[in-house]
Parts: structure tokens; C-alpha cells; sequence
């Protein structure tokens, strides 16, 4: 494939290597297949992932989108499970690489806001810099006033940053962990159904900020919330029982979708 | 009836299932109450009553019979140093000494093992080893401590005296706590002994405490691009409370131990900065003394000591479990 | 250019200290395993030369005599375990009754937290206090002394064992007992704690283990006794209290018999513990 060569075309700076025209494949998954021991959660599933887009994975309860988003940075074996098949960052195979470093360039935002309890605002967000060491104290604070400002959370945090981590509402929650993703400067960004667990407003606020980051990021999100997927993602994969049953621009999906299985549960048939 | 919690979220009222829970009492319907039930609950009742009973007459009780050795030195008992069944004078200041000694000796060596071990077995083992390994480390906990002692005798005492201490007086021998004659039989030995009989309690209390850590917490250090062991640390400083309580109650046991300590630690009433020297503890004088103690005032004093370990026991124990309870409720 | 995968010095360090400490960790785990395989390898070494039908029948030899056995240690330390648990058991249990069934009350919390305080106390402690209530106004020493101490030990752990299983019971059997209207002592009694049954023998036979290896107790309620007694209120021999004075005394044919003596004693604990596995494993297939 060409990725390679259509990448090294561009500039040689740190926010050009983000900024790369949308439809140059950031992400390529081939045959990638999922398992919980003997059981196979994902059969040879096979798509792009667009550099500065936001492809959303859709599809009902159980039927894999966690589990094929937790093969892109290497999480899904963290629980114990094992992974066939390829997946290129930037053409450069992330099983082949080791895990933390795959990690810092892919990171990951969870479906219950998980910040870290025995810190401070601070602190959490700091944290990714810290264990990749030599970062100098007001370099910190200037890297964790832009995640936080990105993360659209400064403005309510400013004042309190010594506060817990815990002690801000779940809306904020949420937030505070997408700012520490931020903070170690990912190339893409996975979120595992990152509203689902939040108010209606608060969601709101989630999905602006989606729309902003996906100018510098890309951004992979696994949702269960159909209109969600259409407001936000520019591509759609749908997924079923393990399978890839299309993946298309969203508007297409949403609108004239090819496969009848697509069409069945984008209307509510099943699901 | 549902309430908005500070976390953002909608959940039911705690109280209300709370009510849902209370047994007997809420189903209590008829108001002609059955005889049997009233039966039940006063025969049961009665012996709820034992146990509180019992306990206050302990208590009294040993303060009772400790009391005219409590008249007689008042706060001096644990201040003096002296302890002379034939001149009535009673100091319980050595013992009180070997037991702080000994205990936090082995509280010093078997922490960082056991944290290791609680590492190990919850973060590290496969499910097929954790198991078998777990088991095995609480049979530790299962041999009698008389067991304990035996071993101590014939085996660790020897063991200390010909390689142990000979090591560190070579090598270390200026600092104080090394200096002296290597006996085997002493400080060193005593605290050995107590290291290898608390390390399954410390080890699985603390292994409990980081298994109910959630899982969320792992993955959120993990997707950041943390190492494993990265990752750890920070559940272990999450963990920070829990293994305090576990030490602390390795800490109470070690303190209440009597007969393996009383084997090897050579119940001598000395306070010596060696560790080679004998020494005492409160429960090992009371196991020797007890029955050849002729004078009241001797009993009475030897009462006291008991009344003093139950109370340190005590504290140390209701700090500990404190501790352990709420590390171990987080993850319900 | 895209960022690639550059490790940097850094990372080589962080990868290393943590390999370190992880290797550390799983060396900690092998280094428990020394002591226990240590004293294991000595109590069967050491106590099966005199491994034999004598240790168990015959009666202990006069001081500086070689053979003999511990016929009444072993007997004694039945006798003594059976006197506590008599004494612990009714009394563990029906408090765990109360708590889990009644126990919403100022009362209840009150004993619950006192069952606390005494689940702390140290074993010596239980022997003079036991010493205080029998010994002293009987007399003389006697294993209704050591029942009751150990019976102090036992309590704790069976009240909060018996609490906790009770509890376990979900409130639908209860209230499908109710329902079939079975007065609620009954549906207590039949069917709630026959599910929480298994539970609660666990509770039992863990203290009974304990109380089986227990030493400092009996120093000064049963005593100890060189001759056949089973009668309660004289001083009665023990396994334990035998291996702490043969352990202690200078004759080498006493310290065999002591390690022996150890050998019994973690036979007979393993055996209960054994029964334990067995009674909890059973509970787990049926589901």
C-alpha cells in the first residue's frame, strides 16, 4: 500500500504530523480477529481508520465494538484475551512494537470516567507526562492548562486544581480523563462509549468537543447511540456478532445504507 | 426514590435498600405474635448477653486483680526497669521494651516481602498459580505457634547463632545493634520467628486489598502508555490504607505472641540496643511466671502485664480492621 | 514525518526498573515458600522416628526414662478441645443468630464491636482470664479451666462466621418461607440457616483448628498431667503443653518425642482442615 509514501510527503513538525489531509489512512486493521480464551469475539474484521476524521463503530449490545476498539492499542489483552491479524499505525505494525509505546501514541478514553482517586486535578492530568519523565515543572503546567483548555474543563478547574480528582461531577469526570489523554499528545484518540454514562447536557459538551479535537486528532468512538454516531463521525462502521457488516461515510450509512442487516438496525428492527 | 449523588449520577436513595434488608424486624406483621418467635429471639438474645457479659466481667476482672499492684507503682510500673519478685519490686518496663522491639522487627522485615508477595499473587499470577500459592502461604498462618517454637529451638536459634549473627558481627558489627556474643537465643531470633508468623497474615490481608482495587483503575494508567509496574505503583498507592490495617493486625498478632517468642528469645529482663541480647516480652513473662508466682503482689503485677497487652491488642487491632474494612468495601 | 515508534533512553530505564521489581515480587513469593517447606521437612523428619502404635497408647515414661508415649496428651487435647467447644460453640452461634437476625439495634452494635475487641485478644490473655473465673475460685487447676479459655478464643470467630453466612441468605428464601406461612422462628431455624449451614460449620471447624494448636492457654488453667486423667476438674495433659516441656527439657529422647508430638499435631489440624476444604467445595458443586 502507498501510506507510507503519502506520509513522509508531509512537513517535519510535531502538530503537521496531525494535520494531515482527511482520507490519508492514519490507522489500517486486516483480518483482525478477537479472543476470550476459546471464544472468538471478532471475526477478520477489516477497515481504514482516517487521519483527522472521526469514524464511529455502531452496532447492538455484544456484538464487539469495545473489543475490536480495545485491539487498536493493544488493551484487549490486558484482560487476557489474544489477537490475530494486523494492525498498522502510520504502516508500522503495533503488535510487532512494544505495548507502552504503542499506548503513547493511541490513546484511550473509557466509559466510566476513571480518574485517579489519590490525586489531584493536577495530578491526573500530569501523570502521563511524569512517568515519561524529563518534562520540567512549568512546561507541566503549560501542558496541563492546554489539555485542560482542549478538553474544554479549564475554565471550571482552574481555580481548584489541588482538588481530587473525584470531587468533580461526572460530566467533569469524564473530561478530566479526556485531558489526560491529551496530555501525552496522542495521535488518535479511542473512546469507549465516552457519554454513555453521563447526563444529557454533559454529553452535549462531549460531543463539541469531539467535533473541535478532530481537527488535530483522530478520533475512533465506539457508541451505542445511533444518532450520537450520525452527529459526530464523518465515517461508520456497523458490526455485528464479531462481524464488519459495512463501513461507509456516515451519511451514506445513515441514509441509504447497502446491506439490509444495516438498514434493519439503523431503522430499530432489531438491536 | 432517586437522588442525584455528587458524582453527577442518578441512583437510588442508600436508605431505601438499606430497609429492604432488615430481617425480622420488618415482617413482623400480626400483631398476635407467635410464641415461638418470641422464644427465639429472647433464647438468642440471651446469649448476645453472654458475650457482652463476658466481656465487661474480663475486663473487670483483670483490673480488679491487677489493682494492688496498680496502687502500689501507679505509672512507675511501666517506667521501672527493675523486676524483683523478692524484693516486690515490679517494673514492666523490659518487657514492655522486647515486645515493641521484637514485633515492630518483624513487622520491618516481613513488609516489603509481603507487599511483594500481595504484588505477585494480584497482579502478576495467573489464576492457575495464584490459588495453590495463596493456600499455601495461609498454612503458614495455620501451624500452631508451639510448632513455631519448636523449630525455633532446635533449628532457627542454631541457625542464627552459627551464620546469621557471625555475618552481621562481621561485617556490620560496629553498630550497636549487632555488637555482643552471638547466644543465638535473643532479639534476632525472636523477631525472625514473629517475621515468618505474621508474613500470610500481612501478605493475603494486603494481597485482598489490592484485588479490590477496580479494574478501571489498572486500564486507566495502562492506556496512557504506564509499564506494568508503573501501573502497580499506583494501585499500590491507592491500596495505602488497606496494607496500613494489614500490617497493623501482622503488628497485633506479633504482639500477643507467646510461645514461639518464649522459646527463642531467651526471657532475659534486660533492655539492651543489641539485638543479640536476650530479652523479654509481656506475654512470655506471664507464661513463665504465672505459675511459680507465690506472692499476691507478684500475681497482681503479672495481672497487670495482661491487662496492659489486652488493652495494646485491643487499639492496634480496632485500628487495623478499620482500615481493612473500608479497603476491601470500596469495590461493592 | 510522523512520530514513530522511538523509545528513548527513558523508556529503557522505566522498562528496566520495572522488570526489576516484578522479578523482585515473584521472588518474594518463592522466598514464603522457604519457611514453610523448612519447617515441614524438620516436624516429619524429626517427629517420624517415633511415629509409632506407642506414641499413641502407651502413657509417658518417668523423667529420664526413654520411650513411652503421649496416649493422654492425645486423648487430653480431644477432651480439652471438646470442653471449649461445648462451651464456645451454643454461645458463638446463637450470638451470630442474633446479630444477623436481630442485630439492627444500639444493642447489637454493642456486641458486635465488643465481639471485635475480643477477637483481638491475645491467647495468654484468654488463660488468665480463665485462670481469674475457675482456677482461683476452684482451687486448683483443671480442664474445665482450659475448656473455658479456649472457649474465649473460640467465640469471636464463630459469632462473626455464623453472622456473616446468615446474612449471605438472600431475603427471598426468607420471605418465600413466609409466604408459605411457616411462623418466622421456623423459617429461621429450617430454612435459612439449613442454606447458610455449610457456611457456619466452616466458621466451626476453622476454630476448632485454632484452638486445637493453642499452647499459652492452658499453661495455667489445665495445666498439664503426667498421668491418665479425663476428669474435668483436674489438671489434664495436652499435645501442646507436652511438646513446650519436652521441647524445653534437656533430654534429647524427649525432644524427639516432642517433635513427634508436633508431627500429631499438624496431622490432626490438617485432617480438620481437610474436612473444612471438603465441606466448602461440596457447597460449591451443588450450585
Amino acid at each position: 500500500m502507498s501510506i507510507e509514501i503519502l506520509e513522509r510527503n508531509m512537513p517535519d513538525t510535531a502538530s503537521a504530523s496531525r494535520v494531515s489531509s482527511y482520507g490519508d489512512v492514519k490507522m489500517h486493521a486486516r483480518n483482525v480477529s478477537a479472543f476470550f480464551g476459546k471464544l472468538q469475539a471478532l471475526h477478520d474484521v477489516s477497515l481504514d481508520v482516517a487521519a483527522n476524521g472521526v469514524l464511529a463503530i455502531i452496532g447492538p449490545s455484544g456484538c464487539g465494538k469495545s473489543t475490536f476498539l480495545r485491539c487498536l492499542n493493544r488493551m484487549h489483552e490486558v484482560a487476557g484475551g489474544t489477537v490475530s491479524g494486523t494492525v498498522l499505525l502510520d504502516g508500522e505494525d503495533i503488535y510487532q512494537t512494544d505495548a507502552v509505546l504503542v499506548r503513547k501514541r493511541v490513546g484511550m478514553v473509557f466509559q466510566k470516567p476513571n480518574p485517579f482517586p489519590t490525586m489531584s486535578i493536577f495530578d491526573n492530568v500530569a501523570i502521563g507526562l511524569r512517568l515519561n519523565g524529563g518534562v520540567p515543572r512549568n512546561q507541566l503546567k503549560e501542558t496541563v492548562e492546554r489539555s485542560l483548555k482542549q478538553a474544554a474543563l479549564w475554565d471550571e478547574v482552574k481555580d481548584t486544581l489541588d482538588k481530587s480528582g473525584v470531587s468533580l461531577s461526572g460530566g467533569q469526570q469524564q473530561r478530566l480523563c479526556i485531558a489526560r489523554t491529551l496530555a501525552v499528545n496522542p495521535e488518535v484518540i479511542l473512546m469507549d462509549e465516552p457519554a454513555s454514562a453521563l447526563d444529557p447536557i454533559a454529553t452535549a459538551k462531549i460531543e463539541e468537543l469531539i467535533y473541535e479535537l478532530k481537527r488535530d486528532y483522530t478520533i475512533v468512538i465506539v457508541t451505542h447511540n445511533m444518532q450520537q454516531a450520525a452527529r459526530v463521525s464523518d465515517r461508520t462502521a456497523f458490526l455485528y456478532l464479531g462481524r464488519l457488516v459495512e463501513f461507509d461515510d456516515t451519511k451514506k450509512i445513515f441514509t441509504n445504507p447497502s446491506k439490509k442487516q444495516t438498514e434493519e438496525y439503523i431503522t430499530g428492527r432489531f438491536g | 426514590m432517586l437522588v442525584e449523588t455528587p458524582e453527577g449520577e442518578i441512583s437510588p436513595a442508600v436508605g431505601a435498600s438499606r430497609g429492604v434488608t432488615s430481617r425480622a424486624s420488618a415482617l413482623k406483621a400480626s400483631p398476635k405474635r407467635n410464641l415461638g418467635d418470641v422464644v427465639f429471639k429472647y433464647t438468642t438474645l440471651v446469649f448476645a448477653v453472654v458475650v457482652l457479659f463476658l466481656i465487661l466481667l474480663m475486663a473487670y476482672e483483670m483490673y480488679a486483680d491487677s489493682k494492688p499492684s496498680i496502687l502500689k507503682f501507679g505509672w512507675g510500673f511501666l517506667t521501672g526497669t527493675t523486676w524483683d519478685p523478692v524484693q516486690e519490686n515490679y517494673g514492666a518496663l523490659p518487657f514492655v521494651f522486647g515486645t515493641i522491639v521484637s514485633s515492630f522487627l518483624a513487622l520491618l522485615i516481613a513488609l516489603p516481602l509481603s507487599l511483594g508477595i500481595a504484588v505477585f499473587l494480584s497482579e502478576m499470577a495467573p489464576s492457575w498459580l495464584e490459588r495453590p500459592l495463596s493456600f499455601l502461604i495461609e498454612l503458614l498462618a495455620g501451624i500452631p505457634s508451639i510448632v513455631y517454637g519448636l523449630w525455633g529451638i532446635f533449628v532457627l536459634v542454631p541457625w542464627v547463632r552459627t551464620s546469621i549473627e557471625p555475618l552481621l558481627s562481621g561485617h556490620l558489627g560496629f553498630l550497636p545493634i549487632f555488637r555482643g556474643a552471638p547466644y543465638g537465643f535473643g532479639m534476632l531470633a525472636a523477631g525472625l520467628i514473629l517475621f515468618v508468623m505474621i508474613l500470610p497474615i500481612v501478605a493475603s490481608i494486603s494481597r485482598d486489598v489490592l484485588k479490590a482495587v477496580p479494574q478501571s483503575q489498572r486500564e486507566a494508567s495502562l492506556a496512557i502508555g504506564a509499564t506494568k509496574w508503573e501501573s502497580i505503583r499506583l494501585i499500590l498507592k491507592d491500596a495505602k490504607s488497606g496494607i496500613l490495617g494489614a500490617c497493623l493486625l501482622g503488628l497485633g498478632r506479633a504482639i500477643g505472641e507467646t510461645m514461639a517468642v518464649t522459646m527463642v528469645i531467651g526471657n532475659t529482663p534486660a533492655i539492651s540496643a543489641s539485638l543479640f541480647d536476650p530479652g523479654y516480652t509481656m506475654a512470655s513473662v506471664i507464661a513463665n511466671e504465672f505459675t511459680e508466682a507465690t506472692t499476691s503482689m507478684h500475681i497482681s503485677a503479672l495481672f497487670e502485664i495482661a491487662l496492659l497487652l489486652f488493652l495494646i491488642t485491643i487499639i492496634v487491632n480496632m485500628f487495623a480492621r478499620l482500615l481493612v474494612w473500608s479497603a476491601t468495601r470500596r469495590k461493592l | 514525518m510522523k512520530a514513530a515508534f522511538a523509545p528513548s533512553l527513558r523508556y529503557y530505564r522505566r522498562k528496566l526498573t520495572g522488570g526489576l521489581m516484578l522479578t523482585l515480587s515473584a521472588l518474594s513469593a518463592v522466598v514464603a515458600l522457604i519457611p514453610l517447606l523448612l519447617i515441614f521437612f524438620y516436624t516429619i523428619s524429626q517427629g517420624f522416628d517415633y511415629l509409632n502404635l506407642d506414641f499413641f497408647i502407651k502413657m509417658p515414661k518417668p523423667v529420664g526414662e526413654m520411650g513411652g508415649g503421649m496416649a493422654n496428651a492425645i486423648v487430653g487435647t480431644l477432651v480439652l478441645v471438646a470442653t471449649g467447644s461445648v462451651i464456645g460453640l451454643p454461645i458463638g452461634i446463637l450470638t451470630g443468630i442474633y446479630l444477623a437476625e436481630f442485630g439492627h439495634n444500639k444493642f447489637a452494635s454493642t456486641v458486635r464491636f465488643m465481639t471485635e475487641v475480643l477477637s483481638g485478644v491475645p491467647s495468654i490473655v484468654a488463660g488468665v482470664v480463665a485462670y481469674g473465673f475457675v482456677v482461683i475460685p476452684m482451687r486448683h487447676f483443671s480442664a474445665l479451666a482450659g475448656g473455658v479459655a479456649l472457649a474465649v478464643l473460640m467465640i469471636p470467630t464463630v459469632t462473626r462466621t455464623t453472622e456473616e453466612m446468615i446474612r449471605l441468605v438472600p431475603q427471598s428464601y426468607r420471605e418465600a418461607g413466609l409466604a408459605l406461612g411457616i411462623p418466622q422462628w421456623k423459617t429461621t431455624i429450617q430454612i435459612v440457616l439449613r442454606t447458610a449451614f455449610r457456611g457456619i460449620v466452616t466458621g466451626i471447624l476453622l476454630a476448632v483448628a485454632r484452638i486445637a494448636g493453642e499452647t499459652a492457654p492452658l499453661l495455667f488453667t489445665a495445666l498439664g498431667n503426667r498421668f491418665w486423667s479425663t476428669a474435668l476438674d483436674q489438671p489434664m495433659a495436652s499435645l501442646t503443653a507436652f511438646i513446650y516441656d519436652y521441647a524445653k527439657s534437656p533430654f534429647e529422647d524427649w525432644n524427639k518425642q516432642a517433635w513427634t508430638a508436633a508431627l500429631v499435631l499438624i496431622i490432626l489440624i490438617s485432617i480438620l482442615s481437610l474436612l473444612l476444604r471438603v465441606a466448602t467445595r461440596s457447597r460449591y458443586t451443588q450450585r
